[in-house]
């Protein structure tokens, strides 16, 4: 560890151990690490795969938030709910190309999420008062991670495309055959309600609703809203690590019932 | 000491707390160059303990507060033994000073309208108190300590030296005042830091050093409390008076020790606690005594009316003075209906929801669940008194807070006279904002009144109060006096004295007692005159208490010889062979000084300065007649008596 | 329900020192600070540390406990297990004075940049009216005690001491959203200030200053973070910057 310019800099109290701490903080960043690395390594596989991601009956249209909004030629028939903008992609390329690098832009520059990479994978700090392993340190002060600043706008995009999901959520209800309901409908609906919670919390929303302004008692209905993206706000890192799991948990159940490997459970139609 | 380091200003302010920083932002206004010094950090005074809030009758709440409303809660607070006149300079000018607050950035609760919110407390007819939660104390250090900062950004502009006018010493200790003849030259001191001697060279200085709570046992006071301001101003001939007067806090906590001595506000109180003894009954309503009989609830039902309702119903009497309250936990435990501690239990999980608690007390709630595992939202606690403000103090003028020595001012808990006999809560932070402004005009216009004359420090002095601060290290049997024995060790000393005071000069006095007090006392000097220290002079706190136990022993013995003399009880003195209080006493104050060029403490009598008849005249009279002997009575019935007071008799 | 507890505490100065090995006698309901006493007053009489209320309140005795920064008075000793040793030092992002006592100077230089509280020019002293609503957010971090735990932990100064002149530090910070949120406070420049004097874009919302803080104010969530997105309204927002310009928005 990096520690001549830190804990062992000249006039500090001379302490051989880089940390004194005797609990395991090593566990939250590692968790972390596996947590994020997991979800990364399943969206890659799955997006690289580019199978079983929609799936249609007589009383259901199940579309993966993976592929959503699914807009080329290589789109499977009934899964673009938009239209096809682009002609065949060639492999690897994201179906959801339009989006994706909004959403991961979006989850890049969240607050949260900026936090927990920044420890579990820069190690910039691994822990409270455990020494990081640079020399140096700039923070968000230059280019790339200057960038973070455009949070703001990943928000509008991340909303714009809460609206495709939910979208999607409403026509799953509609198969073939018209209106229909099971499993699936509950858990897509479940998934983007977390994405709205977890959306809506965002610390840029937080700012635009009311937080840059000083009064709130000039502007009740924007403190009104700020409220409400504040209680979300409460939750921002519990929500992060839901809504991965629910967006996993969404993906891999469509592929499931898709694949045939399960039948989706009908309660209507 | 050639080698002393010197620095020159024209006021030395003593102390960081409210009274101290006040005091030096008004000398720097006055366009002065000032100097504070602190034994902490800059913004640790122990003002920041204050929780309730700022008294002041700015009719925020209710319309009806007024100065004169103010004057006559402090004044029966005090049981009529306040200065008069500081009481009124208090009550009329609290207002303003709290509004100067605002401009400095402090951020007070607000009400509906979006004024200063301001709320009950114990002794105080109105709801007067401006508050920030029950971080008070909090937020006036910090606003203070941002002003001083703005003051110094101002300075950097203009001179280029943020310190160019206005400069905080921090961590330094004074262990000696120095004169030039009879007028103050300046303070001789140490940082704690290195253990090096300096010289601070200037004609005023303030004391704003606080109180003497570390004397006692059991204490809500800091370290800091030591009393060193009280001993200052009688090394350098100044007066104490009103010694005798120490307020014991009724709810401390007693319970665990992690917390014990540390307040529980009256807020607690004043939102809806109550006090039980060990039989779960409400105790106080047993307590009201006669001259306050008309101002409290008599039955559990009226007083608890007075909650929702404060116009229609009378307060209950866990609201009574500080003194009263504390005297009737007193009884309890010794009636043997204490808590398994040694207190009574306080409770406010019953009357309010977790919470409303949580939202109306957030620091004591945070403070104790965090501190002491306690949750004062479920469980009712252990309280009982502390010591936590001393009356008594330097006898100053109340309009410039000047002393008996020319050129030494003292301001906030380390003067005396402004709260009598006892000080109700709220007028402390008050007090500091009022007489703390005030010395530090007073100190203004004494320094333009000396002209080009600047006193100086003779070199024969500067020899000896170096000396005498390094004596702890000379313990050997060479240089100790003369018949004294092995060297002492200053926590040992300093626990005794704690342990002589609480149970002989505590809250309850009997002559026996406290005769025996001085007797331990004057052995206890000779011990701390032994104490011996170990180590170097760098921040080595065995030194640093070693010095500090003379002031406390200086202190401890004004206060015994104070408490001796004065035979009934009032307010924060209380005898046992004395219960009356007598209002042939009211007017006598006591002063503790020191016999020029001895170690002899005297105590002589002074009378208290009379009341003018139209502020006598703020009262019913039938209410002064508990107070004030016939005599004194009779200039409400000459023909300069107001028509209320003839009102009041028909 | 006494028991003897094994500590280990640093003696020493600029010059060096160690941590030094002492067993001292722990009661019910303690906190360590008061046991921090008592080997004072038994054992190392000259042992220096700092501290004033004893209550959680003037933030005087900041230390590291078991490697985490922490407030002796604040630290129960239930919260340890009676065989575990216990480590004391001072806090390791300022210079050491003695033992337990450290050089926080750099916070108070810090303090004297930040530009004070501008009142406004139109109300005298007494017609200051601000809703309730809109002070409690520089309330919460007007409750800071400047213990300056926060200051410690971070790891902008913690392992980078060059980076002390261009940082301000999670208490400057809040003091910067306090100012900033003011209902009354007449300058208009605070997010330029704070990113170009305060170095707020050197944080990186790792969040140590807020789970250290004995305050428990949100130092992050409710002061860094919208600080940081005032900052990109002034600074990195286009349509912000042009509305400002054709003069859509007030502010």
């Amino acid at each position: 560890m990096a520690t001549e310019n830190g804990v062992d800099t000249a006039g500090r109290a001379s302490i051989t151990e880089p940390t004194l701490r005797t609990d395991r903080w090593w566990i939250a960043p590692l968790v972390t690490f596996l947590g994020l690395s997991a979800f990364v390594l399943y969206g890659l596989i799955r997006t690289a795969t580019q199978t079983n991601y929609f799936v249609e009956g007589a009383g259901f249209s199940y579309l993966s938030p993976f592929a959503s909004p699914c807009v080329t030629d290589s789109c499977l028939p009934g899964s673009s709910h938009f239209g096809t903008w682009f002609g065949k992609f060639p492999a690897m390329v994201p179906l959801a190309i339009v989006t994706l690098p909004f959403l991961l832009g979006f989850r890049l520059t969240c607050y949260y999420y900026r936090k927990a990479y920044y420890r579990a994978f820069w190690l910039s700090p691994p822990a409270c008062a455990v020494p990081e392993p640079h020399g140096t340190y700039t923070g968000e002060t230059r280019f790339p991670l200057i960038m973070q600043n455009a949070h703001r706008y990943f928000f509008f995009m991340a909303v714009i495309i809460s609206l495709v999901n939910t979208y999607d959520a409403v026509k799953a209800f509609h198969g073939t055959e018209g209106f229909g309901f099971g499993l699936g409908n509950v858990v897509l609906v479940g998934n983007v309600l977390l994405l709205w919670s977890y959306t809506l919390g965002c610390h840029s929303c937080r700012h635009i609703t009311a937080g840059r302004i000083n009064h709130f008692s000039r502007h009740p209905v924007r403190y009104w809203l700020y409220q409400r993206a504040s209680w979300l706000n409460g939750r921002h890192m519990q929500l992060a690590w839901t809504t991965l799991g629910t967006l996993v948990f969404t993906d891999a159940y469509i592929a499931l019932v898709s694949s045939g490997t399960i039948n989706d459970l009908r309660f209507i139609g | 000491m050639s080698s002393l380091e010197k620095h020159s200003y024209d006021v030395i302010v003593i102390g960081a707390g409210g009274a101290g920083l006040r005091a030096a932002i008004e000398a720097r206004e006055q366009g002065l160059r000032v100097a504070i010094l602190c034994k902490s950090l800059f913004g640790k005074a122990h003002t920041v303990m204050a929780e309730g809030g700022i008294a002041a009758s700015m009719g925020n709440v209710n319309s009806k507060d007024s100065w004169q409303v103010h004057f006559c809660d402090s004044l029966r607070g005090g049981k009529f033994l306040n200065n008069p006149r500081m009481v009124e300079l208090h009550a009329k000018e609290a207002p303003d000073r709290v509004w100067e607050l605002e401009t400095y950035g402090a951020l007070f609760d607000r009400t509906k309208d979006g004024k200063i919110s301001q709320r009950n407390f114990g002794g105080h007819e109105y709801p007067r108190l401006a508050h920030v939660g029950d971080r008070t104390g909090l937020e006036l250090i910090r606003t203070f300590q941002q002003k001083i900062v703005s003051l110094q950004q101002d300075d950097l502009a203009e001179y280029g030296d943020a310190e160019a006018r206005l400069k905080v010493f921090a961590e330094l200790t004074v262990t000696e005042l120095v004169k030039d003849g009879d007028v103050i030259a300046g303070a001789f001191g140490y940082y704690r830091e290195t253990g090096a001697f300096v010289l601070f060279e200037a004609p005023a200085v303030i004391l704003a050093t606080g109180g003497i709570g570390k004397s006692f046992k059991v204490t809500s006071n800091s370290w800091e409390y030591t009393g060193d301001g009280h001993a200052l101003a009688l090394r350098a001939g100044a007066n104490l008076i009103n010694m005798e007067f120490v307020q014991f806090h009724p709810t401390g906590m007693v319970w665990p020790p992690s917390v014990k001595g540390i307040l529980v506000t009256e807020s607690v109180r004043g939102d809806g606690g109550i006090l039980t003894n060990s039989e779960g009954k409400r105790f106080m309503f047993d307590y009201v005594p006669d001259v306050f009989v008309d101002q409290y609830a008599k039955t559990e039902a009226e007083g608890d009316r007075w909650y929702e309702d404060q116009e229609n119903n009378k307060r209950p009497p866990e609201l009574l003075p500080r003194d009263e309250v504390a005297r009737a936990i007193n009884s309890e435990v010794k009636a043997g209906r204490g808590s398994p501690h040694g207190g009574v239990f306080l409770d406010v999980s019953s009357r309010l929801s977790p919470e409303v608690i949580r939202k109306k007390l957030p620091a004591m709630y945070h403070q104790f669940k965090e501190l002491a595992d306690v949750d004062i939202t479920a469980t009712h606690f252990e309280v009982g008194p502390t010591c936590h403000y001393v009356m008594g103090g330097v006898e100053v003028d109340a309009d410039t807070e000047g002393t008996a020595v020319p050129g030494l001012f003292a301001c906030g808990e380390v003067s005396g006279g402004m709260h009598g006999a006892n000080r109700l809560g709220g007028n402390s932070l008050s007090d500091l904002l009022v007489f703390g402004r005030r010395a530090g005009t007073g100190a203004a216009e004494y320094v333009a009144g000396l002209g080009d004359k600047r006193p100086s420090a003779s070199e024969a002095d500067l020899e000896a109060a170096g000396k005498a601060a390094l004596e702890p290290f000379h313990a050997d049997a060479q240089t100790r006096p003369a018949g004294s024995a092995t060297p002492e060790n200053p926590y040992t000393v300093h626990t005794e004295l704690q342990q002589v005071m609480s149970d002989l000069v505590g809250i309850i006095r009997r002559e026996g007692e406290i005769s025996e007090a001085l007797e331990k006392l004057k052995g206890l000097r000779v011990r701390a005159e032994n104490a011996a220290v170990e180590g170097h002079r760098q921040f080595n706190p065995g030194w640093h208490l070693a010095l500090d136990l003379r002031s406390m022993l200086d202190v401890s013995e004004c206060i015994a010889k104070a408490a001796l003399e004065r035979q009934e009880s009032r307010g924060g003195h209380t005898r046992e062979d004395f219960p009356i209080m007598d209002p042939n006493w009211r007017s006598v104050n006591l002063i503790c000084s020191l016999t020029p060029g001895t170690n002899d403490m005297v105590l002589t009598r002074k009378p208290v300065p009379t009341i003018p008849v139209e502020l006598l005249s703020l009262f019913k009279r039938s209410e002064l007649e508990k107070y004030l002997t016939p005599a004194e009575l009779t200039v409400l019935d000459g023909p300069n008596s107001s028509s209320t007071v003839a009102g009041e008799q028909a | 329900m006494s028991y003897q507890a094994d500590f280990k505490v640093w003696r020493g100065d600029t010059d060096g020192g160690d941590l030094a090995d002492y067993t001292v006698e722990v009661n019910e309901g303690e906190v360590l600070l008061d046991v921090i006493h008592r080997l004072q007053a038994t054992q190392a009489p000259d042992l220096a540390v700092r501290w004033n209320c004893k209550a959680g309140k003037c933030g005087s005795c900041s230390a590291e406990v078991n490697g985490k920064p922490s407030l002796l008075c604040m630290t129960r000793m239930n919260t340890f297990v009676p065989e575990e040793t216990v480590t004391v030092t001072p806090l390791r992002t300022f210079p050491v004075v003695r033992d337990l006592v450290t050089d926080v100077s750099f916070n108070y230089k810090k303090a004297l940049q930040i530009p004070a509280f501008a009142p406004p020019k139109d109300l005298a002293p007494g017609e200051y009216r601000m809703a309730q609503v809109d002070v409690e957010r520089s309330q919460e971090f007007r409750k800071c005690i400047e213990c300056f735990l926060c200051q410690t932990v971070c790891h902008v100064v913690r392992d980078h001491d060059d980076n002390k002149t261009a940082f301000a530090g999670p208490r400057f910070l809040i003091r910067a959203a306090e100012l900033d949120m003011h209902p009354l406070d007449a300058r208009t420049d605070r997010a330029e200030f704070a990113r170009d004097e305060q170095g707020i874009g050197m944080c990186n919302i790792t969040k140590c200053c807020t789970e250290v803080c004995p305050e428990h104010i949100k130092i992050t969530d409710n002061a860094i973070i919208p600080m940081k997105e005032r900052v990109v309204d002034r600074k990195y927002d286009p349509l912000v910057w042009l509305g400002s310009k054709i003069g859509l928005r007030k502010s």
